[in-house]
């Protein structure tokens, strides 16, 4: 396994499931829908591999800021 | 030895995460809606510069109404489009406090563009900011002045017909024209890259405020997925090719140094 280097944490009941945050990972199969709903219905977003950097690219762009971001520091 | 995930969530390892400033309640746009972002940025930037106990921010009619619900910094709600208005009457009151108007295309260029134009020819110290998705979003998609030309709305449904509708109202480069403006500015927060632009945008905008420059003005280029029945990855591409070129990106004036 790969160096674990970065992790989100995800607000399940405030994510819309827009996809946004999708488009904008630089790193391609880390996050992705989940095939569950929230209670409003919604899909939502989580982490589907270890390889996220820990960018928070995702966060900067999701429109409800329902996502937390670490990164581990050398 | 191999790092794992529970190593990584604590909290000297947190990288971004959403500012108090913004209310816990859900917000009421739509999801993959740009209004989300922008409120946090403002927010961000804020608390960065800790004027958190002294910012009055000024919330429009249209989406963004509920605004106040949002943002954790005290807040007024004007009649739609007056929000220039009051801020000229708060700013003038307590001179001290950074005031800023959140306002929408709708509110700003239709409605409220007497308003607009006479706050920003006044020069008053304040900061607007202006989201414009180029449609009436809140009452169903309507055209609105900045709708761009050929682009389907409710009420435009084979296209905005410049002959019977007019021209869309570049509503920026039209304060960029007036004495009273300092710092005219177009944005985006469809990449990460560009909120974080945007949120550098605001936050000179608010310095400006504070050096007494004049009125600093931001124009958001913003989706409108449901308006513009979309997906909201679409609408951000939609808005690139179309919406871009027309409305392009970067500062339109800036003070003189």
């Amino acid at each position: 396994m790969a160096k674990v280097k970065g992790d989100i944490e995800v607000d399940i009941e405030g994510c819309k499931g827009c996809e946004i945050c999708i488009d904008a990972c630089p790193v391609e199969n880390t996050i992705a829908m989940s095939k569950n709903v929230n209670s409003k219905g919604y899909h939502y977003m989580e982490l589907i591999n270890d390889t996220c950097i820990g960018c928070a690219n995702c966060a900067i762009v999701c429109p409800d800021g329902v996502i937390t971001v670490y990164k581990a520091r050398k | 030895m191999e790092e794992t995930k529970q190593d990584i969530k604590k909290p000297e390892n947190l990288v971004y995460k959403k500012t108090d400033l913004m209310t816990d309640k859900t917000l009421s746009y739509c999801p993959g809606c740009g209004h989300g972002v922008i409120h946090r940025m403002a927010m961000e930037v804020i608390e960065e510069m800790g004027l958190e106990e002294e910012t009055i921010g000024i919330a429009p009619v249209g989406c963004s109404v509920l605004a106040y619900e949002f943002m954790n910094v005290d807040m007024q709600q004007a009649a739609h489009g007056r929000a220039p208005a009051l801020a000229t009457g708060i700013k003038r009151v307590f001179p001290e406090k950074t005031v800023f108007t959140y306002q929408g295309d709708g509110d700003l260029a239709a409605i409220g563009t007497a308003e607009t134009i006479h706050a920003c020819n006044r020069g008053e110290n304040i900061t607007i900011i202006f989201v414009n998705n180029g449609i009436y979003g809140m009452t169903g998609g309507q055209m609105a002045p900045t709708t761009l030309e050929g682009m389907k709305s409710s009420t435009t449904p084979y296209g905005r017909d410049t002959k019977k509708m007019g021209h869309p109202l570049k509503m920026t480069e039209l304060v960029a024209t007036l004495p009273g403006t300092c710092y005219v500015t177009r944005q985006a927060v469809h990449k990460a890259a560009a909120v974080r632009k945007t949120k550098k945008a605001i936050k000179k905008a608010i310095e400006y405020q504070k050096a007494e420059k004049g009125t600093s003005f931001i124009e958001v280029v913003s989706n409108c997925s449901s308006g513009w029945k979309m997906t909201p990855v679409q609408a951000n591409k939609w808005m690139e090719e179309n919406m871009f070129p027309f409305y392009p990106l970067g500062d339109i004036k800036k003070p003189e140094k």
